[in-house]
């Protein structure tokens, strides 16, 4: 039999992946170009809009949802990026926050004018509203499917990062852009595919959120504040931190509202302050 | 392009540069306008005042020393729980030495986080003014007992300012007390600007690498001119409770935080006026627009932020300044 | 035996496996005028980020006269009297040259904390910028943003500022750095120009500069001194000139 506390780790360990899928692509873009982008859970509440359309009103099936959310996101992020990003690579911190807390601000009035600021309701299959009964603790079904998903989509960035050309390219950038250039790496254009893998991700893991967090306007900010507290807390650049960071960071807040809820809010703050004090580039950011 | 007279003493061409204009003149006139001609205003105007107090702390460490802080509302919301505490839980009312007790509160607070600010910079540094301001925010939330929690601080209960002043519903004493007080502060503010310590700020700001190159020990300045700051965030919350006399949670929320540093950037960092200037057009422009529904307003908001980081990245003051240089005027 | 200014003992750095410095003893006696030279990407200005406390050394120490300032915190080498200038312009772009200097002035009189009388009262920090603005030949254009100044004096306003803090020993990063040839000579007679007293040691690329301004050359390669000496020493060294010099003949 297996203690109450497994649950507890189980849900919190769920809700960390869902914090990594949305956070990872923010973290590989930031290491690579130093480029604060806030409206990056906007493009995570795309995903989950466009899945909550495709599903509740065309119905379709939920999984072959998941690779429209994700290519909405995508595509959606390079029109962003083409039109207003890329002249402000070089612009001061403020300015690059301003730019996108008001592109954020702007997707959210739009999300609140064509789909009210009511949550969205997303309707499942019957056998992923399940749980099934694992060593005498109830695991719902859905959260083990978001776990091996993000476990598998983890082990392909790793894979992709370490074995594959492309990988060597977004590695050599995020570590160094200018000598990365001087060795003839195009890194605009890697910049510009690792940023729409990233928001496209984001889009998967707001399409995914809808069953555990739910999705409404106010879903863009709500998720910025945790996207950033583990981008920050994992470090710049690098995808183990945001694993580890994102693991951690669920774990805390779920275990916290559920021990300590009088404490719980805040306790995720109080990790963050502490975690960035001792080391201020993150776990395992550079320097 | 400077006008200055190059053949002028550097003492003199220092001086020239901190000298009063007209056109500062002329805006602390239009500021008494409120009294003649629009009396059903003077509450507005009072808000505004009191925002644009905010605003020109916020200036102090973002426009001035480069510090971006998405949580700058906490001093606002230490300040005003400060003043309506003491009213409310001690029974003392008298104003003026409620805002100097919200002045030294949200100070050492202030003061307390310098500390871990000053050794931040980019990213980790914007996170940490966002999560203390978002811990404030939850924890004044938890303390009900002592904030009052959802419903607010109840029972603030001002006596007449200087003995004889009462806060009546028309909002006279209201403004002149608010006016007052920005006044004031912006003198100190001003001086401290053109005095060494603000040379050194600017130092800061324009660039980071090379104040130490030169001797400078700019984490001292950093805490020092925080410290500052926050006080005046907090005289400006004080001035809310005094003047409204409630307290609520949103003082210190982060919706407080981000949108002084919209107004801020609106009017123009950097330059004093440009809080202040920020601070009236964005009030004014919500009153206006209080009917719209809150989505219109946020998309507007937003709209105008890409466009003044786009188009106008100095903000009004900046783009207005430009075009002056233009004409010859420095 | 004249006394000595700076000294690095056994400095080392490393980045992982990228040795940056390996193991540099340099001594540099008061008045010196000591060149810096080597190939790109030899650790020339790592050096000078070690020694100003830029960079924290993996091991070894650092002398100023006889005080120990490994420890030290960049802002307070510069107190003791260790000034740099930047290979890359490294100014206050919005201040102008008059503020900037003052700035520095005002540091090293410590009153940069003063935040109630104008800047312009403490008449006599501005009286000292202006002097030495005048001494390095910016006095007319002192009153310009600095952005607007053109390459050339913003690489002048680069040594004004080191010269502010009023130091004993100077390092020089590349000081005529991407100035025209016909400018480059105002530089090196401003540097030519410093007191006896005051320690140099500059990075340079420019051979005829360093065998007309150095009394002594440093050639680092790889992160270590290849070998130091007077300039018909390092010219007539085979491993130098075939490491850096090239074939050409100096003498």
């Amino acid at each position: 039999m297996l203690p109450p506390v497994v649950g507890v780790l189980f849900d919190g360990f769920a809700y960390g992946m869902l914090l990594f899928l949305l956070s990872v692509g923010q973290s590989v873009t930031l290491g690579m170009m130093n480029f604060i982008n806030l409206a990056h859970c906007a493009f995570a509440m795309l995903g989950g809009y466009v899945a909550v359309i495709l599903v509740n009103d065309f119905g379709w099936p939920f999984f072959a949802v998941l690779p429209v959310a994700f290519a909405a996101a995508a595509v959606v992020s390079i029109g962003f990026e083409r039109a207003l990003y890329r002249p402000l690579y070089k612009a001061t911190d403020l300015d690059q926050v301003l730019l996108t807390i008001g592109i954020t601000f702007m997707s959210v009035a739009v999300a609140a004018y064509v789909f009210t600021t009511a949550q969205q309701p997303i309707q499942l299959p019957s056998y992923l509203r399940q749980s099934i009964e694992v060593l005498g603790l109830r695991l719902a079904v859905y959260r083990l499917i978001l776990i091996a998903m993000s476990l598998v989509i983890t082990g392909v960035l790793v894979a992709a990062l370490e074995y594959t050309r492309f990988g060597a390219q977004v590695r050599a950038s995020v570590d160094n852009a200018r000598m990365a250039r001087g060795l003839g790496i195009d890194v605009d254009r890697t910049f510009a595919i690792t940023f729409a893998l990233g928001s496209g991700l984001a889009g998967l893991g707001g399409a995914l959120a809808i069953e555990i967090v739910g999705l409404d306007p106010s879903f863009a900010f709500t998720y910025l504040v945790y996207v950033l507290i583990v981008v920050s807390v994992g470090g710049l650049g690098s995808i183990r931190g945001s694993f580890a960071a994102a693991a951690v960071l669920g774990i805390s807040d779920i275990a916290g509202k559920y021990y300590v809820p009088q404490v719980g809010a805040f306790l995720i703050y109080l990790v963050m302050i502490s975690l960035l004090m001792w080391r201020p580039t993150g776990l395992f950011g550079r320097r | 392009m400077a006008v200055a007279d190059t053949a002028q003493s550097p003492r003199v061409y220092l001086r020239h540069l901190s000298r009063w204009r007209g056109i500062e003149i002329a805006f602390w006139l239009a500021t008494l306008v409120p009294f003649i001609l629009l009396p059903n205003y003077l509450s507005l105007a009072s808000q505004i005042a009191i925002t644009a107090l905010f605003a020109l702390s916020l200036d102090l460490i973002l426009g001035y020393a480069g510090i971006v802080s998405l949580g700058h509302a906490a001093f606002f919301g230490i300040g005003a729980y400060t003043a309506g505490l003491i009213s409310a839980k001690l029974g003392w009312g008298e104003p003026l030495t409620g805002l100097l007790a919200a002045a030294l509160i949200a100070g050492l607070a202030g003061y307390a986080t310098s500390f871990i600010i000053a050794r931040f910079r980019h990213l980790a540094l914007i996170m940490l003014t966002l999560g203390f301001g978002l811990l404030l925010a939850e924890l004044a939330n938890s303390a009900g007992w002592l904030t009052g929690g959802v419903d607010g601080l109840q029972g603030i209960r001002m006596w007449p300012l200087l003995g004889v002043f009462k806060f009546d519903l028309y909002g006279y004493t209201a403004y002149s007390y608010g006016l007052a007080v920005l006044f004031v502060v912006f003198l100190g503010a001003r001086r401290l600007i053109h005095s060494p310590f603000g040379l050194a700020l600017r130092g800061i700001r324009e660039n980071w690498l090379r104040m130490p190159a030169i001797g400078a020990d700019s984490r001292a300045h950093i805490r020092t001119i925080y410290t500052i700051a926050a006080a005046i965030a907090g005289v400006a919350g004080a001035l809310l409770a005094q003047t409204t006399e409630t307290v609520s949670l949103d003082s210190l929320g982060f919706e407080r935080s981000a949108e002084v540093v919209v107004m801020l950037v609106l009017g123009g960092a950097g330059r004093l006026y440009g809080g202040l200037i920020g601070a009236a057009i964005f009030m004014v422009a919500r009153d206006q627009f209080s009917g719209i529904a809150p989505q219109y307003w946020y998309f507007w908001i937003g709209a105008l932020l890409v466009a003044v980081v786009m188009f106008l990245p100095n903000g009004i003051l900046g783009g207005l300044s430009k075009i002056l240089a233009r004409w010859g005027y420095r | 035996m004249s006394a000595i200014a700076l000294s690095t003992r056994g400095l080392s750095k490393s980045f992982g496996s990228l040795v940056v410095a390996r193991d540099i003893e340099l001594e540099l006696p008061v008045g010196a005028r000591y060149a810096l030279i080597g190939p790109n990407g030899a650790g020339k200005t790592t050096l000078i980020n070690l020694m100003t406390g830029m960079l924290a050394p993996n091991a070894g120490r650092i002398f100023l006269g006889e005080e120990d300032i490994t420890a030290l915190e960049p802002q307070d080498r510069v107190r003791r009297g260790l000034a740099r200038t930047f290979q890359i312009n490294t100014l206050f772009a919005g201040l102008n040259a008059l503020e900037a200097v003052t700035l520095a002035v005002c540091e090293r009189r410590g009153i940069s904390g003063e935040f109630w009388r104008n800047v312009a009262a403490h008449g006599e920090a501005v009286d000292e910028a202006y002097d030495i603005l005048v001494k390095l030949r910016l006095g007319d254009s002192c009153y310009q943003p600095t952005r607007e100044l053109p390459y050339g004096r913003q690489r002048l306003l680069e040594i004004a500022l080191a010269l502010a803090t009023r130091p004993r020993v100077l390092l020089l990063d590349e000081p005529a750095a991407g100035v025209p040839h016909e400018e480059s000579g105002e530089i090196f007679e401003v540097v030519a120009g410093l007191s006896n007293n005051l320690t140099l040691l500059f990075i340079e690329h420019d051979m005829h500069v360093v065998f007309r301004f150095a009394t002594h050359i440093i050639v680092l390669v790889g992160g270590g001194v290849f070998t130091q000496g007077s300039p018909k020493e390092i010219a007539a060294d085979p491993g130098v000139r075939e490491v850096y010099l090239g074939t050409r003949k100096h003498g």
